[in-house]
């Protein structure tokens, strides 16, 4: 029973289906572990666009200047940290507008990779082919019918996601620097008074963030096409904020927000494939998010000082 | 006039750090600067590109800059400007045609009717269920804009390979100026809308009210004032603007609804209402500023090597720069009465 309908169309479909979810859903989750991050730490970061766009041409030219795809990885690390540094710098010791920053980061990152990328390859449009990272079998697991098929035949960029969502899970809900991380977004003024370096951990937590949507900037661009191309990140960065908030700034939730999100993405492609209008099925992540939000769903609560500057002189006057 | 000063400071920083970008990119900031700067001014097709350029962003600036005043961060002018755009065109190209000025009238009104009522969804959402304006505004942007793809790839697309709405009736167009110019009237409606909104904001009971809700939204609630309904309007009127520029840049420019015809009017207009200080004046110097910008960017582009993208490098920079409000302090830059005093000057640094 089960062997025949293995072989059939049907199920050569949705298995195909469930496997670019979750191919689909990486960069997004990655990403937004950054929002996450950043978020559960008070600092609003709507910059996830630029980040990933600065994460996937580093990435890029790590490979390219190395040969090893992997060397591209940590540079888009790196880029990822610089960038969300910026962003930290200027919420939290400018105290900029937390919103304004995130714009201007997606613009920085649009722009310097658009003029690197003429600077480095002469070409506007995008990098020669460089070494990517591919989809690795996991000896043994991925010989199981289905399930291997599925999950483990997946872009390391995957196991690396479900890895962070542990890690990240446990070191918020289980760990004493996870508990004050929380408690900094939800009252910075509290968590000072215990004399803990509120600061520290914000900064921290930012430039983590922004290293992770870095890393699923690469995801795009070694994991995907080897290559950049020119604004490749097309709006993945925006369903990556939707993510987060039906995920409701919670690790786990927001890779199940990812998968949602991720299922979309490879409807979409499949209608593509016959022709079809892809528009609606593009908007559904941001539609999910409205009514989410508008409180037609479920209740998410973001961190209460998100958004707000927190200043110790205001604590003691 | 320390204001004036503030500002200058901090765009010639932003400049610097562009440059710097540049310079680390290897190419020449000044060089870059001095191409982009002559080629904008000086000649008629420099001007005129400029103007070409400064159109939209007036409108889409108005727009942040108006609901800033309200103390609503309207980020959506993107979705909003394209939901104008799409309703200006279909009343232009499906109507039959009209008097000429009628058909204008009529079509510029649909658009900001599209706009207004798209930003709307934000503030019933805002006042109804608290919800964020700045994420759903930005959810609206991408919706807005897959909606307006589809609108031009299948219900309204014109025959052809490109996912375009047919040519607008000639009855429709705003008018080019000059010959061989790309500018059209459509610079002297945002004009009059700078004119309209300065009138709303400084002269009028409905503009005063706003801003103190954008102030404080408790003493204007206690004063009286129907906050709910003033965020709904500022929002309706704040889309309307965005849509109207939509509107423009098809009926003035294109001629037609073009799939994508935005590169980010929306989010440029964040920084020209900040760089504008959220005053329509200030709003009109800093659209024309990155029309120049914008204008110069491209003839660099076409006579060197540095593309034009480095214009949102510079962009970004500003927002940054003049969104930051304790910067200067930071940078230990001071102004004491009656002259710039450097407690270390910039070049230092």
């Amino acid at each position: 029973m089960l062997e025949q309908w293995l072989t059939s169309d049907a199920a050569y479909i949705i298995i195909g289906l469930i496997s670019s979810m979750l191919r689909m859903a990486t960069p997004l989750g990655l990403a937004a572990f950054g929002a996450v991050y950043s978020e559960r730490a008070g600092v609003v970061n709507l910059g996830l666009e630029g980040l990933m766009l600065v994460g996937a041409f580093f990435g890029v030219l790590g490979s390219f200047l190395t040969g090893n795809p992997w060397t591209g990885v940590v540079f888009s690390l790196i880029a990822g940290g610089v960038m969300a540094l910026i962003l930290a710098i200027f919420t939290l010791k400018f105290k900029a507008n937390h919103v304004v920053s995130g714009v201007a980061l997606n613009l920085l990152g649009q722009g310097i990779t658009a003029v690197l990328l003429v600077a480095i390859w002469g070409n506007r449009g995008k990098s020669p082919d460089v070494a990517g990272i591919y989809p690795v079998y996991i000896p043994g697991l991925s010989d199981i019918p289905v399930i291997g098929e599925i999950f483990f035949r997946q872009s390391p960029f995957f196991y690396m996601m479900i890895a962070i969502m542990i890690i990240s899970w446990f070191v918020f809900y289980r760990t004493k620097w996870g508990l004050r991380l929380r408690a900094i977004g939800e009252n910075p003024a509290a968590v000072d008074s215990l004399g803990i370096q509120v600061f520290v951990y914000k900064y921290l937590a930012v430039v983590l963030g922004g290293m992770f949507a870095g890393l699923g900037g690469a995801c795009l661009s070694l994991g995907e096409l080897s290559m950049f191309s020119r604004n490749m990140v097309s709006g993945r960065g925006y369903i990556a904020v939707a993510a987060t908030i039906l995920g409701n700034w919670n690790p786990v939730g927001v890779v199940l927000a990812s998968l949602l999100f991720g299922l979309t993405s490879a409807i979409e492609m499949n209608l593509q494939l016959y022709g079809w209008p892809t528009q609606f099925v593009q908007m559904l992540p941001y539609i999910v998010t409205i009514l989410v939000l508008g409180g037609f769903v479920r209740k998410v609560s973001p961190p209460k000082a998100v958004g707000k500057h927190f200043d110790r002189s205001d604590t003691y006057v | 006039m320390r204001r004036v000063l503030n500002l200058a400071c901090r765009l010639v920083l932003a400049l610097f750090a562009a440059g710097l970008v540049l310079y680390f990119s290897g190419y020449s900031p000044l060089a870059a600067y001095k191409a982009m700067i002559w080629g904008a001014v000086s000649s008629w097709d420099g001007i005129a590109q400029t103007l070409v350029q400064a159109t939209p962003l007036i409108f889409t600036g108005l727009a942040v800059a108006l609901a800033n005043n309200c103390g609503v961060f309207n980020i959506g002018a993107e979705g909003q400007l394209y939901l104008g755009a799409m309703a200006a065109a279909v009343l232009a190209a499906y109507l039959p045609p009209l008097p000429h000025l009628l058909h204008v009238i009529i079509a510029l009104c649909g658009g900001a009717l599209f706009g207004g009522l798209w930003a709307l969804i934000a503030a019933w959402l805002k006042i109804k269920a608290d919800a964020n304006e700045v994420i759903i505004t930005i959810m609206l942007n991408s919706i807005g804009t897959l909606l307006c793809a589809y609108l031009a790839n299948y219900t309204f697309k014109a025959p052809g390979p490109v996912p375009q709405t047919p040519t607008i009736h000639s009855s429709a167009a705003l008018s080019r100026l000059g010959q061989g110019a790309q500018f059209s009237s459509a610079l002297f409606v945002g004009l009059f809308f700078v004119l309209v909104v300065w009138f709303l904001l400084y002269h009028t009971k409905l503009g005063y009210d706003l801003k103190v809700v954008g102030s404080n939204p408790r003493a204007a609630a206690a004063a009286g004032i129907n906050v709910p309904q003033m965020i709904g309007l500022t929002l309706l009127l704040s889309g309307a603007l965005a849509g109207l520029g939509g509107a423009g840049q098809i009926l003035g420019l294109h001629g037609r609804y073009i799939d994508g015809f935005s590169p980010g009017y929306g989010f440029d207009g964040v920084a020209v209402a900040i760089l504008g200080g959220n005053s329509p004046l200030g709003v009109l110097f800093s659209a024309l500023l990155f029309g120049l910008m914008r204008a110069g960017g491209m003839i660099l582009d076409r006579t060197t090597n540095v593309p034009v993208d480095f214009v949102i490098i510079i962009q970004a920079a500003i927002i940054l720069f003049v969104s930051a409000p304790e910067l200067l302090k930071t940078l230990k830059i001071n102004w004491k009465k009656g002259g710039v005093k450097h407690a270390r000057t910039v070049a230092d640094k």
